[in-house]
């Protein structure tokens, strides 16, 4: 397994601690975005939801932060977890957010994310040669195990929208 | 320089500001937004120093959004506001946000005499093939055959191709992104403002309401198959030729940016009037 | 017949003739001796070859109006002369020369039945190595006016210094040619002689515009040619870089105004100047500039309209457009000059008022005074430069408000680059920060701060030139000062005591110093060149004005006279 072109590279334990780090504070940031997207756009109980997902990612952000510790994640961050192309695994799609979306969808984006997230450890776990690298990889990756089940046993308390789940009644409104 | 230096240290979300985009949710200038911010904090550029300036429509809501100075005027006439800033403030970094009506119909006319005139700047068109604050009405980019309220049937007008007009007419630096690629939009907004002279970088940035078609943009972009050019004729021909989804910095000239040399020795103005003396 | 008040000639011929150029060195010369003077010139629509006219007058006073029929005319050709028409009267008196190559005087000319003198310029001119009619035409002219020979001659070698010595000597003999020519000639007119040896100027409305708005701090100007106000812009080009200032050609008007607003935002007194069409343009953008609170100065030299009209005459007829004509409630300042001199003052007292209010300011300049040229005492030096407030010191961030509601309505702005001041500059109605907003409060709020700013600022006695007392007042405005002020000057001397009132400012509105002006004055007379009579509308609608109101308007392209006015005051007298 190889990381997608434009993934950063992994090359000591501090920069796994500060990848890892930097993938769930992109996570935070971007459940808020669409928390503020939700509020505004009237939606509640999605922006309910994207808090919720954001405080969950933030509580992961900052146990990377204690796991690190003596390491300065947060600079080591800027230097090295990098997405040249592509985003940073746990940003969602901000492409697929409509203001009518339902839980089901926002778990389906968050379930994206954590599998987009297990990959990217899964990936650096195979492909590191140190072994401490590698075992603290793997450790991400029964992490992010664990949060693709735990979103797919939240995912099965949704069923799936009804095909009229983005039909509004009202026209849009003209603002220019 | 302390300050400055400090600056350097700026994350994206300093370059945000506390205003809540009214962008409908899937947006692609959600993106745009963050690719700014993001070119931003990798040029290290203190916001205070940073103007984006804007006409009207969608995407020209961007500048109140970030933590930059900015400029929201009337419709299409963004570039000119941002020479005159420009010319008389050459230590400011000038970044004009547009769409493809406000930039390629109504400000149609600025957008070629501003290529031509090479001032140092950069020019951000949201390209989304519609005009979005009005309801879905057809722009200059819009397909010939795409139904509209305005346009039953479609326009069968053929699209405006403003890559390669800005080429002709000038601009130092062309280039196209996508609004679902953030990253590289941001690798490619900050070389544009690095570049000396007019910048013109093209975002197919999705509308999701009227235009929910272009979600699928993102499995039709695609990096160019070659770097960018320094020959205009060549670039011209690669885009004119190419499926509109290529990716990437397209030209690159070496133009001399435009900017009137301003005097640093005065004269008095007593000496000004003296032609007016008998 | 004794001393005259003024004497006035003018030069006419076709294309290549080089009228122009005879009445341009007559002023000079004259100048130069200590009279005073004006000259406009009056062309065909041919941009080279056209016929022309340069028409002077000059007199030992302030020349602001021209005569309504010229004491000499002087005909180096008559070819197509006829399309003047009635802008070119002689009368009785008048004496009239002609070259008997010159083809026949046109008819309304010839029926005043003035005198009529034959001189063979043309061929006098053959006569000279490279000789030119036009210089025989202005030695006749100025044997004429009593100009001592030498100053004529001396002037004609500065003038022509880059033309070389044998373009100097062609002129000059051919300048002795005509004086001696006329010398037989008895113009029963003598000017008085110039009261004092003063500083004298030479200069059109046009460049005294530009000199003031360099004077008031202006330092970017945008420029798009349009007639009659390119020589503002031409002026100001070369000249902005010396001052350390920079001059950008803009695509079309609605650039040539962002630009300006650009330039202002980011800290630079900014303006451009344009004419009726261009002004047409920038409208939108001035009502931006009014509700993004950019202080930016619009000079328009009005010319004859609607559309394209009249480019090369004068008219005033842009005043409801400059005072109305942005969408919304748009309040901003509307000026005008009312002499050639003065077009330096008020463009000065608009750069500083604009400045200080920051808020867009429309100098209602027109052809007449923008394209004449005057001699005329040189202007003083007056105190008006450009302060804006700023904004300099934030003390936190995000807490600056760009239009916080003050008392004086003015908010310090701050300049771009500025640390924590950042905010966006917005047409969109907007909070005291610059956020959009659409709630009924604010957009109250910004209306009022931006009516109340404007309308609490102290302009001072500027305002307006009141003269004169006298129970009927002349009410006027622009350009038409001059001409008033003459024809109450001629009421004085039958007797008839009437006051001037004329606003310089003409927006904001001065209701309460406008009552004072006519305060005990039963009659007005309104003098205007509109053929809506926009002045007399704008006056009703902004004062209350006394039972009987008359006017006295008329469009363009014929000036209104001072007889005219004159006539019209001692119908009206008690």
């Amino acid at each position: 397994m190889s990381q997608p072109t434009g993934a950063p590279e992994v090359s000591s334990l501090a920069d796994l601690f500060a990848v890892a780090f930097q993938i769930e504070a992109d996570a935070v940031e971007r459940y808020e975005v669409l928390a503020a997207q939700m509020e505004t756009h009237n939606n509640p109980d999605l922006a309910a939801i994207f808090r919720d997902l954001a405080r969950a990612e933030a509580i992961h952000r900052d146990e990377i932060r204690r796991l690190a510790g003596d390491i300065d994640v947060v600079s080591r961050a800027r230097e090295v977890a990098k997405w040249s192309r592509g985003e940073s695994p746990e940003e969602v799609d901000l492409g697929a957010a409509h203001y009518m979306m339902t839980p089901r969808h926002a778990l389906e984006l968050a379930l994206a994310g954590e599998q987009r997230a297990l990959a990217f450890f899964q990936a650096a776990a195979a492909s590191a040669s140190d072994p401490q690298i590698k075992r603290m990889a793997e450790e991400f990756v029964e992490e992010e195990a664990e949060h693709v089940n735990l979103v797919h046993r939240l995912l099965a308390k949704y069923p799936p929208p009804s095909p009229s789940w983005s039909e509004d009644p009202d026209p849009p409104s003209s603002q220019g | 320089m302390s300050t400055a230096h400090e600056r350097l240290a700026c994350k994206p979300a300093d370059y945000k500001s506390d205003i809540k985009p009214i962008w409908c949710p899937g947006c692609g200038d959600y993106h745009v937004l963050m690719s700014f911010t993001r070119a931003f904090a990798e040029l290290g550029l203190p916001p205070e120093q940073i103007v984006v300036v804007s006409g009207i429509g969608c995407s020209s809501r961007i500048p109140a959004y970030t933590n930059c100075y900015g400029f929201h005027g009337v419709h299409g006439r963004s570039l000119a506001l941002a020479a005159g800033l420009k010319v008389t403030r050459p230590d400011l970094t000038v970044v004009v946000a547009s769409g493809d009506g406000d930039g390629y119909s109504i400000g149609g006319n600025h957008f070629l005499h501003a290529c031509r005139r090479n001032v140092d700047m950069t020019y951000v068109v949201m390209d989304n093939r519609i005009y979005g604050m009005t309801k879905g009405q057809p722009s200059p980019t819009t397909e010939p055959e795409f139904d509209t309220a305005l346009s039953p049937g479609g326009t069968g007008l053929r699209p405006f191709h403003p890559l390669v007009v800005a080429l002709a007419s000038g601009a130092n630096f062309v280039a196209r992104c996508f609004s679902g690629e953030p990253n590289e939009t941001a690798a490619v907004l900050a070389e544009a403002i690095r570049h000396p002279g007019f910048s013109f970088v093209e975002i197919l940035s999705p509308c999701v309401t009227f235009r929910p078609d272009e979600r699928d943009w993102k499995s039709q972009v695609h990096q160019a198959p070659v770097g960018a050019t320094s020959d205009p004729a060549k670039a011209a021909r690669r885009i004119m030729t190419d499926d509109g989804f290529n990716i990437g910095i397209l030209y690159r000239g070496d133009r001399r940016p435009y900017q009137p040399a301003v005097v640093q020795r005065h004269v008095e103005l007593s000496e000004l009037e003296k032609e007016f003396e008998l | 017949m004794g001393n005259s008040q003024s004497i006035s000639i003018g030069f006419v011929g076709s294309g290549g003739a080089g009228a122009l150029t005879a009445g341009n060195l007559l002023l000079e010369a004259a100048s130069a001796a200590g009279w005073q003077g004006l000259l406009t010139r009056t062309v065909g629509p041919q941009i080279r070859g056209g016929e022309a006219a340069a028409l002077l007058r000059l007199a030992s006073h302030p020349v602001e109006c021209m005569p309504e029929q010229f004491d000499v005319l002087i005909g180096i050709d008559w070819l197509n002369a006829h399309r003047f028409g009635a802008e070119i009267k002689i009368g009785h008196d008048s004496l009239l020369i002609g070259d008997p190559r010159g083809g026949a005087v046109p008819p309304h000319i010839a029926e005043a039945g003035a005198r009529e003198v034959q001189i063979p310029m043309k061929d006098m001119a053959k006569a000279i190595p490279d000789g030119r009619a036009n210089m025989i035409a202005l030695g006749i002219a100025c044997r004429l006016v009593r100009l001592e020979r030498e100053t004529c001659l001396a002037l004609l070698e500065k003038r022509l210094s880059d033309k070389g010595e044998a373009a100097i000597k062609a002129s000059q003999a051919g300048l002795i040619a005509g004086y001696d020519a006329a010398q037989d000639l008895d113009l029963s007119l003598r000017l008085a002689a110039p009261k004092r040896a003063t500083r004298k100027w030479l200069v059109s409305g046009n460049d005294a515009t530009a000199l003031g708005a360099i004077r008031g701090g202006i330092r970017f100007a945008a420029a798009y040619p349009i007639t009659p106000a390119t020589e503002i812009l031409e002026w100001l080009a070369p000249n902005l870089p010396k001052v350390g200032g920079v001059l950008l050609q803009a695509e079309d008007e609605l650039a040539a105004i962002n630009m300006i607003i650009g330039a202002s935002y980011g800290g630079t007194p900014s303006l451009t100047a344009t004419s009726g069409p261009g002004l047409s343009l920038m409208i939108e953008s001035l009502g931006l500039a009014t509700a993004a609170e950019i202080p930016i100065v619009v000079v328009d030299v009005m010319r004859g309209g609607p559309s394209t009209g009249i480019p090369t005459k004068s008219e005033q007829a842009d005043l409801n457009i400059a005072v109305y004509g942005c969408h919304g409630d748009a309040p901003h300042l509307v000026v005008a000059p009312q002499s050639i001199g003065d077009c330096l003052f008020t463009t000065q007292w608009a750069v500083y008022l604009a400045e200080a209010l920051q808020t867009p300011a429309i100098v209602l300049s027109d052809q007449f005074i923008g394209q004449a040229r005057a001699a005329i005492e040189k202007p003083a030096d007056v105190a008006f430069i450009g302060q804006r407030s700023r904004a300099t010191d934030i003390s936190a961030a995000g807490a600056y408000k760009r239009y916080a509601i003050a008392g004086s309505g003015v908010s310090p702005m701050v300049v771009p680059g500025t640390s924590g001041g950042q905010y966006t500059a917005d047409g969109l109605t907007h909070t005291e920060r610059g956020i959009p907003t659409s709630g009924a409060s604010d957009h109250q709020a910004q209306l009022d701060k931006r009516r109340d700013k404007l309308v609490r600022f102290a302009y001072g006695d500027h305002w307006a030139t009141l003269e004169g007392s006298g129970d009927l007042a002349v009410v006027t405005w622009g350009s038409l000062t001059g001409a008033v002020r003459e024809a109450i000057g001629r009421a004085a001397q039958d007797g008839v005591e009437v006051s001037l009132i004329a606003p310089r400012l003409l927006f904001p509105a001065q209701p309460e110093r406008f009552a004072a002006a006519i305060a005990g004055k039963s009659r007005l007379l309104v003098v205007e060149q509109s053929h809506g009579a926009q002045f007399y509308r704008y006056l009703r609608a902004h004062y209350d004005l006394p039972g009987r109101v008359d006017v006295l308007n008329r469009p363009g392209p014929m000036p209104i006279g001072v007889s005219e006015i004159h006539r019209a005051i001692m119908e009206r007298r008690a």
